[in-house]
């Protein structure tokens, strides 16, 4: 049901965890249909310095959290802004339809992160 | 530990015998009539037939004339809900059923409710299991119909399938059963516990699928749903499917007869099972501790998601399933966690492992061992996120 990169990034997920002193803090999906995610970031001279991420979810919700963190590390809080779903999807050679929105949530829990990091600038 | 295939969904199906399988060769083969013909070709099958029927009745304490050859378990609930709706819709459209049935007869019965029929979905304890206070309070004088499962495909939770029936009998109102996980199980015996009606499916049992039996009582009014002949007393027209029919037979008989030894072996590996899940932590059991199916364990493992475990189970050889959304098929976690009160997140953790009758200790021994590791790194990967 999953493909090889799928299932790779299920079993070895990259940037599990927390980031204690993060700058940006994102959290999306509820516990009613099982998928939970949770994006730290690390900014710096605007560019995303550290990702890290917690998932409670399914093989697609934790695959698609790890290859959003790859997809966005480093880059440029525009860039990241620019990321959506899709493209997590597309990265992750396809996910099964019934997934597609329940699980592939990351980017936008990137984006509440980067939210997150620009009103505590503003404050 | 060498990597082993386990296969702990005996639940969703059981492989075919092989015993079974030689009975049913030589209908595959070159004894292949007709049963309605009327040439020697179709006398055999006739004949293999009528004893498969005789197997059946004698499994369940009924008579052959009161077993229906049905394509399963759902064709049997449908036929029997639907057509009791249809035979009795004059004297009365209300209909009971608990929160916990299958789909198939849950699904049966909401589209009765959609036909101006009125439903009592009967709430469950804890434990899974309804309330005969209940049930009693829930009969109207225009309840034509109780439908409650034998045992939870799910959470393996047996009702008191003797006092419902005594219940039904005494008010004059049909019980229905769907005893699809029972059959080799649990003791099922349609006169002692007033079953009108029940519905079962061979592949359950070690027989073949695409076969099943609705058991309809002697003079149960019923109307059938599907048109087309004379078979199986018109309840249900279509030529016989007659390798299923004779398999189905030898299968009940086969089960029936060593089910005191099995089930006695699987309870024994059962709990030693649950012990073991109880002792990874953050696990509970779903179902009532005792009251429940012979071969069912069922527990949610808190901060680890359905779907994953099964996923990185199945990697290491050990196929079971869980009552998660993501294996559902639809975006809500199982109605039957529901009904027993777990929270959406301690339900999306749930995993069904369900023995067979030639599980052994090895074979929970080998999953546990797998299984620690997994749940640990999936835990990880949650962090702090479920907070319960």
């Amino acid at each position: 049901m999953y493909n090889e990169k799928v299932m790779d990034h299920f079993q070895n997920p990259r940037n599990v965890g927390e980031i204690q002193d993060a700058d940006g803090v994102g959290e999306i999906g509820n516990a009613r249909c099982g998928d939970i995610m949770k994006i730290f970031i690390k900014v710096k001279e605007g560019r995303i310095e550290d990702i890290k991420f917690f998932t409670f979810g399914c093989g697609a919700a934790i695959a698609s959290s790890s290859a959003l963190t790859e997809m966005v590390k480093g880059k440029s809080l525009e860039e990241a802004l620019s990321v959506t779903n899709e493209d997590v999807a597309r990265e992750l050679g396809g996910l099964p339809s019934v997934k597609m929105h329940c699980s592939n949530l990351a980017a936008d829990a990137l984006h509440k992160a980067i939210e997150d990091y620009k009103s505590r600038c503003r404050n | 530990m060498a990597k082993r295939k386990v296969y702990l969904d005996h639940g969703a199906t059981t492989p075919l015998r092989k015993e079974v399988l030689d009975e049913m060769m030589p209908y595959l083969t070159n004894s292949f009539g007709n049963p309605s013909s009327i040439h020697s070709f179709g006398r055999e099958a006739r004949v293999a037939v009528e004893k498969a029927r005789q197997q059946v009745a004698d499994a369940i304490g009924a008579s052959p004339n009161e077993i229906i050859f049905t394509s399963g378990g759902t064709e049997a609930d449908n036929m029997a809900i639907q057509g009791v709706a249809r035979a009795l819709s004059s004297r009365g459209k209300h209909i009971i059923t608990s929160a916990i049935e299958h789909h198939a007869v849950l699904d049966a019965c909401q589209s009765l409710e959609k036909e101006g029929f009125s439903l009592t979905y009967l709430p469950v304890d804890k434990y899974g299991l309804v309330q005969l206070k209940d049930l009693e309070k829930a009969i109207r004088p225009e309840t034509i119909l109780v439908t409650i499962m034998f045992a939870n495909n799910e959470i393996g939770t047996v009702q008191d399938v003797a006092g419902i029936g005594k219940i039904c009998r005494s008010r004059g109102v049909y019980f229905n059963t769907d005893a699809v996980q029972a059959i080799g199980q649990l003791d099922v015996n349609v006169q002692e516990q007033n079953i009108d009606l029940l519905s079962m499916s061979a592949h359950k049992f070690y027989g073949p699928k695409g076969i099943g039996v609705l058991y309809k009582r002697q003079g149960v009014k019923l109307k059938p749903i599907i048109f087309g002949g004379g078979q199986e007393r018109k309840f249900r027209p279509g030529t016989e499917y007659v390798a299923g029919i004779v398999g189905m037979g030898k299968a009940i008989e086969l089960a029936v007869a060593e089910m005191e030894t099995k089930t006695a072996k699987m309870r024994e590996l059962r709990d030693y099972f649950v012990a073991g899940l109880l002792e990874i932590g953050g696990v509970t059991l779903n179902g009532h501790p005792q009251q429940r199916l012979p071969n069912n364990v069922n527990v949610s493992i808190h901060n680890a998601e359905g779907e994953a475990l099964l996923l990185n189970l199945d990697m290491e050889g050990v196929a079971a399933s869980s009552g998660s959304a993501c294996t559902s098929g639809s975006l809500e976690p199982s109605h039957v966690l529901r009904a027993i009160g777990l929270k959406h997140e301690v339900a999306h953790g749930s995993l069904r492992l369900t023995l067979g009758k030639d599980t052994e200790r090895e074979d929970i021994d080998y999953t546990l061992k797998v299984l620690k590791p997994i749940v640990a790194r999936l835990r990880k990967i949650t962090g702090t996120l479920v907070r319960e």
